[in-house]
Order: C-alpha cells, then sequence, then structure tokens
C-alpha cells in the first residue's frame, strides 16, 4: 500500500539583515516600517502559509572593527512586531526568534504567553543561544558562556520557561460575579526551579493561553543541537534543502525521536528556502542568475571571503583567483555578530575546497562565492518549483519549507499568486485553514490543560 | 478654544477591570475576556472616540496585591495579566490617533530590550508610543528573576534609611536605564539608512553611535539594532509620591504623574519638580505634569458614582482606598475641579477608572463633552503623534553634527 501524500507546511521569513536580501532593487520597501510587515503577514495568510518567521540579532554586525553597511541594517524588536502583526492576521502563526541568553526566563514567559493570548494561539518561539561576549555588550547581564554550556543554559531556560507556562493549568479563573470568587486557588502560577543556571520562585503572573506554550522552534545542527531538538522542539529551522542532505538530516533527527518517547510526527524538519520564479524555466533560470549577481556584488563576495579567511583581504580583486593565503585559524576576529562565521568550523579545509572548486571552474572570487552561498532552492516557471517542493516533501526531505523572499515586502506575492494554487490542487497543501492555533496548522496534538494538567503535576 | 483657559491634556490609565478591586463584579463587567486582546481594543478604541491625548497600561513582575509590597492571596480579586507592552502593539494598528504608554518595569529588565521595543511600538503605531517607568522593591519579585535581592526592610517605613537608600538606588538606576533608553533612540540618525547603490552601501556608518554608557548599574555599548523612531524620542513618564521620584521625573521624563491632595499641594508639587529639573539642568525641557484621580462618576439619569463606589466596598468587604484622590459624583463637577487643580499648574490628568466600562464611558461620553463646552479640550484630533498632541516638538538628534 501507498501511503498517503504528505500535506506541505509552508512558512514567509521575513527577508533578513544579510545578503539575500536584494534591497538596491526599486521594488525593495522598507524593512522597518509596519507597513512591510503587514503586507508580508497579508500575503502569507492570504495563500494559508503556517506560520511568518522572524530573525533576530541583538547587536550590529562588524566586520574588520566597522558596522557592516553593505546588506540591510536594522530590525525593529520581535515580540512588539508580532503582536501587532497579530491585530491584522487571524490564523497566521508568529514565530519569533528570541535569544535565551540575554533574557531571564520569567519575562521571556510572560511576554510569549501574552503574545499567544492576544493572537489567539497562534505564538512560536525560535530558541537560540548566543555565543559572544561581543552581543553582551549591549546587555546588563553581559552574555558570554563557554561553548559546553550553551546548550545546558539553553535547556535549562526553556525547561524553566515551560515550568512557568505549566505553572497555570488553564482552569484557575471562574471569574464568578454572583460568589465573587475570581479564582479558583489563591496561589496560582507556583513555580519553583533551582539548577546550575537559575535559581528563582514564586508566582508565575500570566494565565494559561491558549496554546498552552509556544510552539517551539530550534536551529541547532550540532550533534547537541539535534538531541535538544529531538527532546524539545516542535519544529526544526534546518539548512538542508537538497534531496541528499534534506533525507539525511531528516532520518537523522526523527529516528532520535523514539528516545525521548517521541512519535515521528511530534517535530516538524522545515529548512529555509529560497526561489525565483517566471513565465518559464528558462526565463527564471536567467532571472536567478541575475539575482545572485545582486546579492553577490563583488564587495560582498570579498567580505565574505573574509568571514571565512578571519583576515583583511580588501587588497584582492573579486574577478581575480582566490587567495594564496590560508586562513587565520581560532577565534573569528574580523567578523563579528553573525552567526555564519560559527558554521565555519575548520577554515582551513573549507578554504582548501574552494580554491579546488575555483580552480576546477576556472571561476573568480565573486563567482566563486555566488557558487557556494548564492544558489537558490527552487528556480523555475510555477509548476516546476511546486513539484520540486512536493519531491522533496514526499521523499522525506523535509516536512515543508520556511520560504525567504529576496524583496521586502512583495517578494512572496507572486508565490502566494502562483505555486500555492498548483500545490492545493495536487491535494498536498491546504485550501483553507482547518484550525485557530499554529499547533493545529502543524498538526500537533493539544497539550493537556486544566485538570489533567493538575493531575500530572501532582 | 480661548486664550485664557489653556486646554487640558487627559489621558487615562486602565487597569484590569477598573481600579476598583471589585469592578470585576459589575454586571457589564467582562472579567473572563481580561486575557483576550479584543477587551483591550475595545478600551483603547473607546478612549479614542473620546479624543484621549494617551491611555497608560498598567503591568507588573508578579502578582496583583491589595497589600503594596507582598502578596495577599486573596482569591475575589482580578489576578494575573498581560504584558502592556505587547497589549499597546496589539492594539496599535487597530487606532490611529490616541497615544499608547505601557508601564515597562526597569528594575529586572534589559534597557536594550526595552529601547527597541517602545521603539518598535512606535513605528507600528506610527508615532504614538511612550512608556511609563516603574521600579519595584519587592522581594518576591526580585525572587521570580533571582539575579539579585533586597535587603529585608519593611518597605512601609520611609523614615529608615536603609529603605531610604534603597529607594534612591533604585530611581538612580531608573535614571540611568532611561538615559540608555534615550541614546539608543538616538543612536541611529534620521537619515543613516542611503541605499546608495554607487558605493554599494545600505547606510552611512558614520550616522550610527555607539552609546557607551558605563554607569554604577550597567553598561551598554550601543547602537540600538532598530533605527530612529518615528517620533525620535517617544514619550517616558513616571509617577511620583515623593521627593526622589519627583526627582526622577524631572530628569528624565517627558509626563510626571503625580497624585495631589488638592490644589494647594499639587502647587507644591508642581514647584518640587520645577526645582528639581533646573537643578538637573533641564528648565529648558516641557516637563508636563499630570494630575492622578480615581474616579467613580455619576451615570446621566443612572447610579451615582457614590453609590457604586459604595457597592463596590461591600463587596470587596472594605473601604477602598487609593494613592490618588477619589472623585465621586458628577462629571460636571469633576471639570471643576480639573480646572480648578489645572490652575496650579497641573498641565494634565490622569483618570484611573474606578470600574470599566462605566467611569471609562463616562470620561470620554460626559466629561470630554464637558470640557469641549468650555473650551479647554480638543473637538479633534490635530496632531498625528503623541509628542504633537502633547505640544512637544521632534527633537534634534544628539549626536548628529550640527
Amino acid at each position: 500500500m501507498t501511503r498517503p501524500l504528505k500535506q506541505i507546511h509552508l512558512a514567509a521569513h521575513f527577508p533578513g539583515v544579510n545578503n539575500t536580501t536584494v534591497w538596491s532593487d526599486p521594488r525593495s520597501g522598507s524593512h522597518i516600517e509596519f507597513s512591510s510587515f503587514a503586507h508580508l503577514a497579508r500575503t502569507a495568510e492570504r495563500a494559508k502559509f503556517d506560520f511568518l518567521f522572524l530573525a533576530e540579532g541583538l547587536r550590529l554586525r562588524e566586520q574588520n572593527g566597522l558596522i557592516y553597511d553593505l546588506d540591510v541594517v536594522g530590525r525593529p524588536d520581535t515580540f512588539t512586531v508580532l503582536a501587532a502583526l497579530a491585530a491584522v492576521t487571524d490564523r497566521l502563526g508568529l514565530a519569533g526568534t528570541i535569544n535565551s541568553t540575554f533574557n531571564e526566563p520569567y519575562e521571556v514567559a510572560r511576554q510569549f504567553a501574552s503574545l499567544d493570548h492576544l493572537s489567539g494561539g497562534r505564538a512560536a518561539w525560535n530558541v537560540v543561544t548566543s555565543w559572544d561576549a561581543f552581543t553582551g555588550e549591549n546587555f546588563r547581564r553581559a552574555g558570554f558562556l563557554p561553548q559546553d554550556q550553551r546548550y545546558s543554559r539553553a535547556r535549562a531556560f526553556l525547561e524553566t520557561t515551560w515550568e512557568l507556562f505549566d505553572s497555570w493549568h488553564g482552569d484557575e479563573i471562574i471569574a464568578d460575579k454572583e460568589t465573587g470568587q475570581f479564582l479558583a486557588d489563591p496561589q496560582p502560577g507556583t513555580f519553583e526551579r533551582t539548577d546550575q543556571h537559575f535559581g528563582i520562585r514564586g508566582q508565575f503572573n500570566v494565565p494559561r493561553s491558549p496554546q498552552g506554550r509556544p510552539v517551539i522552534f530550534q536551529a541547532g545542527d550540532s550533534d547537541e543541537g539535534r538531541e535538544f531538538a529531538a527532546s524539545s522542539a516542535d519544529a526544526i529551522f534546518s539548512r538542508y534543502g537538497t534531496l541528499e542532505d534534506g533525507q539525511a538530516f531528516y532520518k537523522d533527527v526523527k529516528d532520535r525521536l523514539a528516545r525521548h518517547g517521541r512519535s515521528r510526527e511530534e517535530l516538524l524538519i522545515l529548512p529555509a528556502a529560497t526561489f525565483v520564479l517566471a513565465d518559464t524555466d528558462a526565463e527564471a533560470a536567467e532571472l536567478a542568475q541575475e539575482v545572485r549577481l545582486q546579492q553577490v556584488s563583488g564587495q560582498t563576495a570579498i567580505k565574505f571571503l573574509e568571514q571565512l579567511w578571519n583576515r583583511d583581504l580588501s587588497g584582492y580583486d573579486p574577478d581575480g583567483p582566490l587567495p594564496d593565503v590560508d586562513p587565520v585559524p581560532g577565534e573569528n576576529t574580523v567578523s563579528r555578530g553573525r552567526a555564519s562565521v560559527r558554521m565555519h568550523r575548520d577554515p582551513v579545509a573549507i578554504a582548501a575546497q574552494w580554491r579546488a572548486k575555483a580552480e576546477a571552474g576556472d571561476l573568480s572570487i565573486r563567482e566563486l562565492i555566488i557558487e557556494v552561498t548564492g544558489r537558490q532552492s527552487f528556480i523555475g516557471a510555477p509548476a516546476t518549483v511546486a513539484g520540486q517542493i512536493n519531491t522533496l516533501v514526499q521523499a522525506d526531505a523535509s516536512d515543508g519549507f520556511i520560504l525567504v523572499p529576496h524583496i521586502t515586502p512583495g517578494g512572496l506575492d507572486e508565490f502566494a499568486d502562483t505555486v500555492v494554487p498548483i500545490l492545493q490542487e495536487r491535494g498536498v497543501f491546504r485550501a483553507d485553514y482547518e484550525g485557530t492555533t499554529l499547533r493545529q496548522h502543524l498538526g500537533l496534538a493539544p497539550l493537556p490543560s486544566g485538570a489533567a494538567l493538575s493531575r500530572a503535576a501532582s | 478654544m480661548s486664550a485664557a483657559a489653556p486646554a487640558v491634556h487627559l489621558a487615562v490609565a486602565l487597569e484590569g477591570a477598573g481600579w476598583h478591586p471589585a469592578a470585576w463584579r459589575e454586571p457589564r463587567a467582562r472579567p473572563t475576556e481580561l486575557f483576550q486582546a479584543r477587551y483591550w481594543v475595545d478600551l483603547i478604541q473607546e478612549a479614542e472616540r473620546g479624543l484621549l491625548d494617551f491611555v497608560t497600561i498598567e503591568d507588573g513582575l508578579g502578582l496583583q496585591s491589595s497589600r503594596r509590597f507582598e502578596q495577599d492571596w486573596r482569591a475575589d480579586q482580578v489576578r494575573g495579566r498581560l504584558d502592556a507592552v505587547l497589549i499597546a502593539a496589539r492594539a496599535a494598528p487597530l487606532t490611529s490617533r490616541i497615544g499608547l504608554v505601557p508601564t515597562v518595569v526597569v528594575t529586572h529588565t534589559e534597557p536594550f530590550h526595552t529601547s527597541k521595543a517602545v521603539a518598535t511600538l512606535d513605528y507600528v503605531s506610527n508615532g504614538r508610543a511612550g512608556f511609563r517607568v516603574q521600579v519595584t522593591a519587592r522581594q518576591h519579585e526580585a525572587a521570580h528573576f533571582g539575579r539579585r535581592s533586597f535587603p529585608p526592610v519593611d518597605l512601609r517605613d520611609r523614615a529608615d534609611p536603609q529603605v531610604r537608600r534603597l529607594v534612591i538606588e533604585l530611581f538612580d538606576e531608573a535614571a540611568d536605564y532611561v538615559e540608555v533608553v534615550r541614546r539608543l533612540w538616538d543612536s541611529w540618525e534620521d537619515d543613516a539608512e542611503i541605499r546608495d547603490a554607487a558605493t554599494g552601501r545600505f547606510i552611512d556608518r558614520d550616522k550610527l553611535h555607539y552609546i557607551d554608557f558605563a554607569g554604577d548599574y550597567f553598561s551598554v555599548r550601543g547602537p540600538s539594532i532598530t533605527p530612529r523612531p518615528p517620533q525620535a524620542q517617544p514619550i517616558v513618564s513616571a509617577l511620583g509620591h515623593a521627593d526622589v521620584p519627583y526627582q526622577l521625573i524631572a530628569r528624565s521624563a517627558d509626563v510626571g504623574f503625580v497624585t495631589p491632595a488638592g490644589a494647594g499641594h499639587a502647587a507644591a508639587i508642581v514647584a518640587e519638580i520645577r526645582a528639581a529639573q533646573h537643578a538637573a539642568g533641564r528648565s529648558g525641557d516641557t516637563v508636563h505634569v499630570f494630575g492622578d484621580l480615581v474616579v467613580f462618576l455619576d451615570e446621566p439619569g443612572g447610579e451615582p458614582g457614590a453609590e457604586r463606589k459604595a457597592r463596590l466596598d461591600e463587596l470587596a468587604g472594605y473601604l477602598y482606598a487609593s494613592d490618588a484622590v477619589i472623585f465621586t459624583g458628577p462629571a460636571e463637577h469633576l471639570a471643576d475641579l480639573l480646572l480648578d487643580w489645572q490652575a496650579s499648574g497641573l498641565a494634565g490628568f490622569r483618570l484611573r477608572p474606578g470600574a470599566i466600562p462605566q467611569d471609562l464611558e463616562a470620561i470620554t461620553r460626559a466629561l470630554v463633552p464637558e470640557l469641549q463646552r468650555r473650551g479647554v479640550f480638543r473637538d479633534s484630533y490635530a496632531a498625528g503623534t503623541l509628542r504633537g498632541l502633547l505640544g512637544l516638538g521632534r527633537p534634534a538628534n544628539r549626536y548628529a553634527a550640527t
């Protein structure tokens, strides 16, 4: 028996503070005005997407000791803009990246619980940890954590917020005007947590929210990160969007779930993906090349190279060959506040690969950088792109995609108008929302609440 | 409006089902909706229909209590609340003119987060944001964060030197906090975003500024991640009852909320704040002083406010008292009182409705028309920003080269 077609999950990522966002295009609008966020959110909701996703960066990125000025710079506060978006959408999930290093569990929990109330159960939290004293300079608590403590604190942070979310069971508020009883329990929200990172106790002050707690996203890729996601997350924001890499990641992570007593449906794998659409595949291919050239200017290519090489390469010609000097090992002192530099685990080896690739293809620095960073996930006519997405999902390379348009705010419009209807016709994407909460959109079972949670707690 | 009678500014302070602890039991109260967006949007839209300058939204980092500094474990009053900044943001796209001033507790939170949150509230409201600075010395709230502890003193004993030292420290820290928030708002010049295709630069980095604040309580490097907000400097406000908070108002705020017992007392408070303002070198800045009042207003042809309060006191089991004067009576008498107090130097009033919606609607539908008849309140919104409503210009950037 063939298994039924999987339903695809789709999300919209607000174009970010990085070079995939083409700000020089005449159609490119504001990255800070609310109208841009409202536009993308309304498009995503019109297309019946699962959620809108916002990234976060708590210090402006620097390179060579200067604020990086080639990409979009500046973004709003995540919670605040998501709460405002709840007013202009009805069903769309609202996912925010919030760092667990520069916050305390009590305030993050009350903000997410509030967002979940104010959106009628549509909040999601992409839990990230930070790594650098550089970002910590913006915070009273500072922020440096040794690598080996990052996941341990993140885990403790997440568990602590869960304790806070679960401290109200959902059946405390009676509000009986006749008898004058507002609360069933005069001490609601009681919690106590003591571990190596936190020592807190008292009363949480936000009643249980519609989803119980926000949907949890995780983006870590290391073994520890995957294990953390398998134990605690509802979805992974992954980097593996191609067939083979995607399938390997998918299988690895889903296989871990059983060890944590969870089923394979309880964790969704959602890679980030970019796309270029045109009327024909040939036109799309041509357009994709143009977009890549816009995304990776000569200057940007040199900056990218410096991020791996960890040294000043401003003297090199972007249209010339790669440097023959090797990257400077150790802590990256050239590029700060950028998540991607963490991915370069062995810069010397990667540089060697890049050099080999450039030599084999006779590529200049700029051409090489376009090759290794710029290729879009999906390129083609709407039917082609719909087919690519569906193939990857049905082949268990993912459960769907978080789409990152390269134009703000209209970059998703064409996708919504042309690709989504094809997926709907094929019966692999919802024609309309069936539920009201993000958990329902994602096919996640409701969390226990009320008496069931009270019993579990006692 | 006549020149002889300067305009009155009016705000309402939104808190749960109203400021009376039994207000949630009123027939028209919506206690089961206190945690839903619709409830708050309705209230703020009602305030906007009344052309009010702004609403404040209460907040706190612990459960509400009838005792000022400790928990009371009462099950017969509203407990639990939503984050005030997020309530304001949720209402922003559904309103267009009224100012939104949520409370932010500064004692346990990050100035960097608050600065970008209020800046973002300013973006999503197109220039209508502010915040009310609040400190907390409550032991049980500190335990929710576990990062600091306060000396085990009786906070009610203001004469205790230890209490006074703690209060001074918390307000000094609040002043530093506001300084950081304000510097971060200025850390981007208005024209920092250049999108210069020729050089490939999105911003002119010379127009972004490190704030490099270093104080006794924290240091913050900057710049903000959020560009300078539409108002440049959203409104900073604080409530004060004594000299130390008056100094915070004088040093740091655009609007101070105070609780005079009468017109003479109001004049004395205003004089004290003006002196502190002068001492802080801010004589040239506008600092509006608003008088706070709890109001139970007569319903036209219906229940007198005094009876409502008495009825609610009976339900609560005690006489509701407040830090602010409690007014009961008809809107006309309240108008008389406001104009009398205004003559002492108050720029406006923040009214705390005893019960919602009755007393909120009495403000917007009876008091406001009465003030309009007397020519001391606007007939329509004339400004698009909260600073504009308060007669404040858009300030220059402290970091911009002139």
